[in-house]
């Protein structure tokens, strides 16, 4: 079976937890013919490592020009790196860059792309991908129709990073041709370094029933004592009581968590595809009949006020 | 300034979707042909740019015969011209295909921005856009939450993983845009007449030299729903709320392992 090549996302040098899941994945499928390329500035020294992640080889773009993210540069990388590893498939995470990056790559090799796929099977040497569609209302499996090399980028959180303890051989790619238009000049961290809900493994989210936006501290403090990050329901985003980059759902973000915890929501059906497809979840609702409670693993029905307080102390006493 | 919005029509987003007879498509009975939403923050844009610095919008798509509606819709909002390509069916979901069709209509027009919504909602891609830049040879950036048009270069914002990113980019330019970007205006009444009047030129897809049957490279095995879900515990937590909590936790903890 042909090799694999994974892109590898890095900020400041640290590589993302998405890039090492897609790595694993890799890495399961391939049987070990797996390579990565990484794409920053100074991003030499992360390389080595990621053969403990299942990378035979690591190719390497290195340049000022990459220290900040463009699609033209560092797709170039990519297909540098393509050209001599000759993958029969690429990946990418399907994070906010991999999803920029993987089609203008696809499109540059003259082929599609499959993306947020949750899981990945060979047929033959074609793969064979599920993603959800419709906001997760429903779930095609599909292929790339033929075309190779096969662009697919990988829902985060949902395949597993493996530590195969291997060493990789690091190749710096040379020549690359860099005509960069469009291109990052900053990035502004989030205040308070935030979890991410696209990332989170937990997510606690607030909807109407928290009734206004200075109750978000309330359920801020069970996400923290969860390790959470933030979410929310359109409603109360529309509202502006709180950004729409915590918005789950149809028009927010499609999440599959281990735990999402949704704290007076009703559970739109908008809302529900964006969260439905989560490993465990709970429902805090004053209404026995919300939409909600019919996904819910665990219900309380209950005022929210009265109920988070205790389950804060409950989950510290753990 | 030149813009060119394109735009697709969708299955309304409080749809309940139901599989097909050939396992491989929705069931369209009942369904309400909608706009994209994510379309309305690239109409929006535009309609923005032009009031603010002159120039025109023209809305264009790529479906059969009923995404004409999602046309007419954009024009009834203030666009001013519309470009329909009668096709699509059987390119769902397949954007390197449609960015193909797009690119062969848009390549040999005047433009100054291309918008697009970040996403078609329901084949969920996100990648029309991307694609459609590199085919034409244009910068892009996808997923757009703030923007600001100088003369030459446009500077665009947009929200990641853990921050916000700033982009600037030189013009003619491919933006994707996402929620957040602007309040999208409705159509009133007389936008709606107008919008009967303006012109909507139609091609067949087979005229722009595009055979949709050949080169696809998505091809959908099977579309199923997602596996039904049993009845979840319930805890009355109306008379005692610090019991509830303390129940809920034990099982997160103890049955699910979950926390």
């Amino acid at each position: 079976m042909a090799g694999i090549l994974v892109f590898v996302e890095q900020r400041d040098g640290e590589i993302r937890k998405a890039s090492l899941q897609a790595l694993g994945e890799a890495h399961r499928l391939a049987a070990g013919e797996v390579s990565a390329v990484l794409v920053g500035e100074g991003v030499g020294s992360s390389a080595a490592d990621l053969g403990k992640y299942g990378a035979g080889k690591v190719f390497i773009g290195d340049d000022a020009n990459l220290k900040l993210y463009s699609a033209e540069g560092y797709a170039e990388a990519v297909i540098k790196a393509q050209e001599s590893c000759q993958a029969t498939a690429i990946f990418f995470s399907a994070t906010v860059m991999g999803r920029d990056l993987a089609p203008r790559v696809a499109a540059r090799l003259g082929v599609g792309a499959l993306a947020d796929v949750v899981h990945l099977e060979w047929d033959g040497d074609a793969l064979v991908a599920r993603r959800p569609v419709y906001s997760a209302k429903a779930f095609a499996t599909v292929d790339t129709a033929g075309q190779k090399p096969q662009v697919v980028s990988l829902r985060p959180n949902v395949f597993a990073q493996e530590e195969v303890g291997g060493s990789a051989e690091v190749i710096a790619l040379d020549g690359l041709a860099l005509a960069i238009r469009a291109m990052v000049k900053e990035f502004m961290a989030a205040e308070g370094g935030e979890i991410d809900v696209a990332e989170a493994n937990v997510i606690v989210s607030g909807g109407r029933g928290i009734k206004g936006p200075e109750n978000f501290a309330l359920i801020r403090e069970l996400a923290s004592s969860l390790g959470a990050a933030v979410g929310a329901s359109r409603a109360v985003v529309d509202a502006g009581w709180i950004d729409h980059s915590h918005q789950v759902g149809q028009t927010g973000k499609v999440v599959s968590p281990t735990l999402y915890v949704a704290c007076g929501i009703s559970g739109a059906i908008q809302h529900l595809a964006g969260m439905s497809s989560s490993k465990v979840i709970v429902a805090i609702n004053k209404d026995p009949d919300a939409p909600i409670f019919k996904v819910a693993d665990y219900g309380v029905v209950g005022d929210l006020f009265q109920v988070i307080p205790p389950m804060i102390e409950a989950i510290k006493a753990l | 300034m030149n813009c060119f919005v394109c735009v697709t029509s969708v299955p309304d987003t409080a749809s309940i979707i139901k599989i097909g007879e050939d396992g491989k498509h929705i069931d369209e009975s009942g369904i309400k042909w909608i706009l994209s939403p994510y379309d309305e923050y690239a109409l929006e844009a535009a309609l923005q740019l032009i009031e603010a610095q002159g120039g025109e919008v023209t809305a264009v798509t790529y479906g059969p015969a009923r995404a004409e509606a999602a046309l007419r819709d954009c024009l009834a909002r203030g666009a001013h011209k519309a470009v329909h390509v009668i096709g699509g069916e059987a390119t769902l979901g397949d954007s390197f295909k449609i960015a193909q069709t797009l690119a062969a209509v848009l390549k040999d027009r005047e433009y100054d921005l291309i918008l697009t919504g970040v996403q078609g909602v329901g084949t969920d891609n996100s990648q029309v856009g991307p694609m459609l830049a590199e085919m034409l040879d244009l910068p892009h950036v996808s997923a757009v939450t703030s923007l600001e048009v100088g003369d030459s270069g446009l500077e665009a914002g947009r929200e990641v993983e853990g921050g916000k990113e700033k982009y600037s980019s030189p013009m003619p330019a491919l933006l994707s845009c996402n929620k957040g970007l602007n309040e999208p205006r409705y159509a009133a009444l007389k936008g709606i007449m107008a919008a009967k009047r303006k012109p909507v030129e139609k091609i067949e897809v087979g005229d722009l030299g595009i055979d949709e049957t050949s080169g696809t490279t998505y091809s959908v095995r099977s579309l199923e729903l997602p596996p039904e879900k049993g009845a979840g515990t319930v805890i009355q937590g109306e008379d005692d709320p610090a019991a509830a909590a303390a129940e809920l936790v034990r099982l997160l903890r103890e049955e699910a392992k979950a926390i």
